[in-house]
């Protein structure tokens, strides 16, 4: 797995982001044990307490879960993982959209472009 | 309890100011980044720590007494300057730190050397700055202590051993210990980081959680840094 870091926001929020990417991408897949915390932290080269942290906000949204001696696993919900991978792609739309409105482009453009790239790449 | 806490800690030497009331106090289980410039009071802060300074005014409590045998037994202290005799092998090095330290774990100590490449029958002498360096690192993080002052750790080491030294104090984190790190390699170190110091011209500017600091100001330690102590 590669964790990468941007300057401007938190590390949990961006370890959040990251594992939460590898759990809807399959990567991490549906009731896969997790490393323990300081292991976790020491592949990322975060601190532990910053991974900690992570955890527990994964665990609240409720994509991994923890079992008292058995360690943190992922969820074997895959409805709940759905409807984050669906949350991570309308971010994602979110994100492009307003970029493309900032070069000047309407919704009606935008869709065309997509469609004229879509079949490019096909 | 705190295992470090400074109450209005001043340190001058001569007329000059290098400490001035320093309120500070570091929780266990925590990795601290002591930043700032040259000559801003940090060296000065951890040699007190360790009781090679004595204070001109104010008190320093180091896990709950005042520097002396007993913390010093807790205290694992890296200087910034080689402080083990140049003549020693890697090898007596690791029977000099065991005579000396009860919590010396030399099987950690064999490891890391071994991870690092070190030949234990070398001199200390004989070796190049930054295996100089990685040897003495190796000592002070073999220790089972309660505070690790770390003054410039990663300085004049290699970017890939720099991300094994850094590897190496998450894996040897202890929810008991602290971790002090003192350095300019700010954004090498921000990652490992719960909390910063920020020191400028000995006094205290700054204490805040790195996490906290980064959502409130919008960007990194690295970049506030600069801000803050542009020249």
């Amino acid at each position: 797995m590669k964790w990468q870091f941007s300057a401007d926001a938190p590390i949990y929020t961006q370890l959040v982001a990251q594992i939460q990417m590898y759990i809807v991408s399959g990567a991490l897949p549906p009731g896969e044990r997790l490393p323990s915390v300081r292991e976790f932290a020491a592949e990322a080269g975060v601190n532990p307490n910053t991974m900690q942290r992570a955890m527990a906000e994964l665990e609240r949204e409720g994509l991994v879960h923890s079992q008292r001696t058995a360690g943190r696993f992922v969820t074997e919900d895959r409805a709940r993982i759905q409807q984050a991978k669906r949350q991570c792609a309308e971010e994602q739309i979110q994100t492009f959209l307003e970029k493309m409105e900032q070069l000047g482009y309407t919704r009606a453009e935008i869709l065309q472009l997509m469609e004229q790239q879509g079949k490019g790449d096909g | 309890m705190p295992v470090l806490e400074c109450t209005n800690l001043s340190k001058s030497y001569g007329p000059k100011r290098a400490l001035e009331s320093v309120n500070l106090a570091l929780e266990p289980g925590r990795i601290v980044g002591l930043l700032g410039p040259n000559g801003s009071g940090k060296s000065t802060l951890i040699k007190l720590t360790c009781g090679l300074l004595t204070p001109t005014a104010g008190a320093i409590r180091v896990c709950g007494g005042a520097p002396g045998p007993a913390s010093c037994a807790q205290v694992s202290y890296l200087p910034e300057r080689m402080a083990v005799p140049g003549w020693m092998s890697v090898k007596e090095l690791l029977g000099f730190y065991q005579d000396f330290y009860a919590d010396f774990r030399r099987d950690a100590a064999e490891q890391m050397l071994a991870d690092l490449h070190l030949e234990p029958k070398q001199q200390i002498r004989q070796m190049s700055k930054g295996n100089r360096e990685k040897a003495q690192l190796i000592l002070t993080m073999s220790r089972a202590a309660k505070l690790y002052l770390l003054d410039e750790p990663i300085g004049g080491v290699d970017p890939a051993t720099r991300d094994y030294i850094l590897s190496t104090i998450i894996a040897n984190y202890n929810p008991e210990a602290t971790v002090v790190i003192s350095t300019h390699l700010i954004a090498d170190v921000e990652k490992i980081l719960d909390e910063v110091v920020f020191l400028r011209e000995g006094q205290l500017l700054l204490h805040q959680e790195v996490d906290a600091l980064r959502e409130e100001k919008g960007k990194s330690v690295d970049a506030l840094f600069r801000e803050v102590f542009r020249c």
